[in-house]
This record gives C-alpha cells, sequence and structure tokens, in this order.
C-alpha cells in the first residue's frame, strides 16, 4: 500500500523494460510506442508517450490511490467511532449496577432499593424466541418464493413490493397492527401479541435477504441436481437453501438483533410486567420496556438499573448473535469457495 | 446397460427463437456420439432436449419425439423420472460446495430418499473407480468439500456423481473445454472405457477430440442438423460442402 503502483500490464511492452523513472532517458519510456510490432500479434500499438507524461501519471495514480484508500479508512473510522463510545458508555455507566440479585431478583416496589431485572431478561427471552419461532420461517418461505417460484412474475413483485414498504414502517405501527388483531380481540395483552409484532418485524428483513442469497447461488448447482433427477422442492431445500445458508443466518440474525431492542411494538401489546410470567397469554416484561420505565422514573437508583439493563441487552444480543454464528460454522467443510 | 436414443423432428424454441429445427437421427446404444459445430448451432440444446433440462429454462420449450430403448422421453414419464435415467455431465464443474466428496457422489440417490449406508457406500465407491477418481481422493471422502478439488478433479467427481444413479445414457455438454490437456485427456479416457457399458452423447468444440472418441459423428449448423455419419467418414469423406468447410477450418 505504501509503495508507488506499478505501470498497469502493457501488452505491448517488453517484459524486461523495467518501469520508468524521472531520471531515465526518453527512449526507454517511449518504448510502448515504437517496440510493439515486435511479436506480430499486437499489430494495434498504443501512441508514444513522453517520460514527462509518464512521470506526471506515475504520481497521480499513487496520489489517487492514497487518497482512496485514506477516505476508506477515515469511513471505517467515523464507522467504528459511535459504537465503541455507545458501548464503552454502556460499561461506563451499567456495569457499576450489575450484581447477582440483577439476574436473580424482579424489581423492587417503589421506595425500595435492590431488585433486578430477571423476569425482564426472562420475557425478553419468551417474546424473541416467539418471534424467531413465528418469523423465521414465514421470512424465508417467502423469500424461498420470490427466488425461486416467483421470479418475474405479477405476484411476486406485488409480495416484493410489499416487503420492501413493509420494512420501513415504523415500529409503532406494528405494535398497533398487533394491538388491533389479537390484543383488542383478546382485551387483555399478552406476550403473545409482542411477539407477533416482533415476528412481523421480522419477515420483511428476513424475506429480502433470503431472496437476495438465493439469486447468488449458481444456476449450475439447481441445474446438477435436476440432472440427478432431483424433484424441486427438494433442490431448493438441499442445494439452494443449504448453499445460501451462511447469508440466510446473517439476514435472520440481523433481524433479530434489530428487533430484539425494539420498545414501541411492545408498549401496547407485551405491556410489561413487574413480577414473573411466562405466560404467553399474559402480559409479560421485556428489557427494552423496563430499560424505557426506568429512564423514565425519577429515581436514580432505577436510572442505574435502567443502564445496567442497556448493557445487558445488548450484551444478550451479542451473544446469541455470536454462538449461532459459531453454531452455524460448526460442520461446514473446510477448502470450498 | 445402455440403451439407443431415436430422435424425430425435434423442434426446440428459446421464447420466440427457433434453436433447433426438425432435427431426426438414431443413436446407438453403447457407445460414443461426439456433436460439433460452430457456438449458438443448437447442439447444447439439442443434448438438453434429450432429457428434458431445455424446459427448466424459462420460456423454452421443445416438440418433437424422443424415444430413449422403448420409453417415450416427452410423453411415458415426467421430466424428473427421466433425469433419473439420463446422466448429465455440464461445461463447467459444477459439485455442490456444502457437501463433501462422498455426499456429492451419493448425492444423486440420498436426495431422491436412499437412505441404507453400505448401499451408498459400495455406490459411493464404485462410481468413483469408473470415474477414474477413487484413489485420489479415498483418503478424505468426507473431510474435504467437492470444490475443494482441482478444475479436472471436479469435473470427474461429476461424472462419478452422474454415474452413481445408474443411467443408461450419459450426456455431455462440453465436458472438457474448461479444463487443462491433461484432465482432457483423462476424461478422454474415462469416455472410452464408460462408452462399452453407457450410451455417451458428447458435445465438442474439439474435433480431434470428436475422432477420439466417437464412433458417430453429427455436424450442426444454424439449428439443423446438417450430417450424421460414422465418424471417419464425416472425417474423412463428408457428404456435405458445410461440413467440409467446417472441419477444415473454413469458418466457425
Amino acid at each position: 500500500m505504501s509503495t508507488p503502483p506499478n505501470n498497469p500490464p502493457n501488452p505491448s511492452q517488453t517484459p524486461s523494460v523495467p518501469t520508468p523513472v524521472a531520471s531515465m532517458p526518453t527512449p526507454v519510456a517511449s518504448m510502448p510506442g515504437t517496440a510493439a510490432p515486435q511479436s506480430g500479434l499486437n499489430s494495434i500499438s498504443l501512441p508514444p508517450r513522453s517520460a514527462q507524461t509518464e512521470n506526471w501519471l506515475k504520481r497521480r495514480r499513487f496520489a489517487t490511490d492514497m487518497t482512496v484508500t485514506g477516505l476508506s479508512i477515515l469511513s471505517t473510522a467515523v464507522v467504528l467511532l459511535p459504537l465503541v463510545a455507545i458501548l464503552g458508555y454502556l460499561l461506563f455507566k451499567g456495569a457499576s449496577s450489575l450484581n447477582w440479585a440483577f439476574f436473580t431478583r424482579v424489581p423492587a416496589p417503589v421506595g425500595q432499593s435492590g431488585g433486578g431485572m430477571a423476569n425482564a431478561i426472562l420475557g425478553s427471552g419468551v417474546i424473541l424466541g416467539l418471534a424467531s419461532l413465528i418469523g423465521i420461517p414465514l421470512g424465508i418461505g417467502a423469500g424461498v418464493f420470490l427466488a425461486e417460484y416467483g421470479r418475474g412474475g405479477v405476484f411476486g413483485n406485488i409480495v416484493r413490493f410489499t416487503a420492501d414498504v413493509l420494512n420501513g414502517v415504523p415500529s409503532i405501527v406494528m405494535g398497533i397492527a398487533a394491538y388491533a388483531l389479537i390484543v383488542a380481540h383478546q382485551h387483555h395483552f399478552s406476550a403473545f401479541a409482542g411477539g407477533v409484532a416482533l415476528a412481523i418485524m421480522m419477515v420483511p428483513t428476513i424475506t429480502r435477504t433470503t431472496e437476495e442469497m438465493l439469486a447468488t447461488v449458481p444456476s449450475s448447482l439447481r441445474e446438477a441436481a435436476f440432472g440427478l433427477g432431483v424433484p424441486k422442492w427438494r433442490t431448493i431445500l438441499s442445494v439452494s437453501l443449504r448453499t445460501a445458508s451462511p447469508g440466510i443466518i446473517t439476514g435472520c440474525m440481523l433481524a433479530f438483533a434489530r428487533v430484539a431492542g425494539e420498545t414501541a411494538p411492545l408498549l401496547f401489546t407485551a405491556l410489561g410486567n413487574q413480577f414473573w410470567s411466562a405466560k404467553l397469554n399474559q402480559p409479560i416484561a421485556a428489557l427494552p420496556l423496563q430499560i424505557f420505565v426506568y429512564a423514565e422514573s425519577p429515581y436514580d437508583e432505577w436510572h442505574r438499573l435502567a443502564w445496567a439493563g442497556a448493557l445487558v441487552l445488548i450484551v444478550l444480543i451479542m451473544v446469541s448473535v455470536t454462538l449461532v454464528r459459531i453454531f452455524a460454522n460448526r460442520g461446514v467443510l473446510k477448502g470450498g469457495q | 446397460m445402455g440403451v439407443d436414443i431415436k430422435v424425430q423432428d425435434l423442434n426446440a424454441w428459446y421464447g420466440p427463437v427457433h434453436t433447433l429445427k426438425d432435427v431426426t437421427l438414431h443413436i446407438p446404444a453403447n457407445n460414443a456420439t461426439a456433436l460439433i459445430g460452430p457456438s449458438g448451432c443448437g447442439k447444447s440444446t439439442f443434448v438438453r432436449c434429450l432429457n428434458r433440462m431445455h424446459e427448466t429454462t424459462a420460456n423454452a420449450r421443445a416438440e418433437g419425439s424422443v424415444m430413449m430403448g422403448n420409453l417415450d422421453v416427452y410423453k411415458d414419464a415426467s421430466p424428473v423420472e427421466i433425469r433419473r435415467r439420463i446422466g448429465m455431465v455440464f461445461q463447467r464443474p459444477n459439485p455442490f460446495p456444502t457437501m463433501s466428496i462422498y455426499d456429492n457422489v451419493a448425492s444423486g440417490l440420498k436426495l431422491n430418499g436412499y437412505r441404507k449406508r453400505k448401499v451408498l457406500d459400495e455406490v459411493v465407491e464404485r462410481s468413483l473407480k469408473q470415474a477414474a477418481l477413487w484413489d485420489e481422493v479415498k483418503d478424505d471422502l468426507r473431510k474435504k468439500s467437492g470444490a475443494s478439488l482441482s478444475g479436472g478433479q471436479q469435473q470427474r467427481l461429476c461424472i462419478a456423481r452422474a454415474l452413481a444413479v445408474d443411467p443408461e445414457v450419459l450426456l455431455m455438454d462440453e465436458p472438457a473445454s474448461a479444463l487443462d490437456p491433461v484432465s482432457t485427456s483423462k476424461i478422454e479416457d474415462l469416455i472410452f472405457h464408460l462408452k462399452t457399458q453407457y450410451t455417451i452423447v458428447i458435445v465438442t468444440h474439439n474435433m480431434q477430440q470428436a475422432a477420439r472418441v466417437a464412433e458417430q459423428t453429427g455436424f450442426f449448423l444454424t439449428g439443423k442438423l446438417v450430417e450424421f455419419a460414422a465418424t471417419h467418414k464425416i472425417f474423412t469423406s463428408p457428404s456435405d460442402k458445410r461440413t467440409e468447410d467446417y472441419i477444415t477450418g473454413r469458418f466457425g
């Protein structure tokens, strides 16, 4: 990266000619133009260039290379900075309030100190598990339809457009939808409604990623399977999906991480709960909700717990994404593409 | 054992483009038939019509009759059943990258529901031996991905995969065109051995290759079968002027 770039390969240039440098006499630098016809094959020769031009071009290439490299390093730094800053600040604010009670106790009543968020951690697990259970199969199924059956069709285009629009719908609208669909009919808030709201949010991301990942599977692999007399459904399952699985898993993890921190869709679906509950038809606590409630409260103790909750939420998301990645990479054969 | 293939008035289209026009020929059993011709002449389309692979392309269709032994390819069975009886090897090696060498060879059986470990083991060993790849891969059958092999090995792996389902016909669409000369000659040796047990149809751009491996040769031009005869006749005394022009290198 620090060495100046060489001249681009020039078909008409004799291999032994060194890269022209400023001090070299003109004839060497102008070789490309004059020496070309020797080989006989390269009858089209490039117009000759003077040493000055060559030298100037070389400097310009070097400068361009440096500028672009520098810009991309700078952009990476700018992207990384907020992430590092947020994590650092969370550690600074939250780590001091983390203790064993935080992971084992339910919230303390107002006025009492201590207490934890154990029920919210459990609740988040329940809601996210339910959301993944509903959202991932639906999302992948729709993605398979778009990539393998609905390509170019009118219905496929409608589904694709809907997924894109759904992806941009504000999360609170998802909450309202789940409220109208489930809570309003059941006449009470529930973990199930929260799971459904988050599942709807996961579907478009997973669908579009699945579709795009399936599109990158070479059609020659599908043909290989067809050529062996493998039915289409089996080809999709065992060849297309399997080949695209690393990308699809990434898409699922992205969707999961995105909804794991959602507060708005849970506000009037899961509602929140100050006590232990893992029942699907009852209001349930969730980390983002608990953080929201505590952060809004006037008590310093609760503010500290909110920081700790935010830290735990981020760490849990990071751990689960990493675990899935490690699990998914196991058993993958080495030496592939 | 192989069966013969009788093709009658076969036509094929890609959308509005008529790529194969009234092809009629008789491919005898248990030897190799080469198809030559310039790019875009319809020879690949022709072999893809034999196992109904052509119709997997969007907007593609074919008409006419193909008899494989006593089986009418376009009437008696579903494309899936047909393709189990006709092996196909493609221009570029296409092993399944997520599968081990063993699973690649066994894929035709496994993906069609065969589970018996002992049978699969036998089939994998037999197919890899038939494809002259056994000695090179027997030590890491399950450890290595099919995509970790060299290009020539990958193509022999694909041949083994096609042989594993015990087809009666083996279609090869330019099987050596992406390979170096050493790998190419290995593939040709293989065709030489295999053609005693299977009916082989091989599309090739390499006329020497056609002359080396095939008993019959067909010459395609602009979607039509110009001439179909014994290989030595095509290359020594072709009856059509266009065939002569092509094999002497005057065009194409």
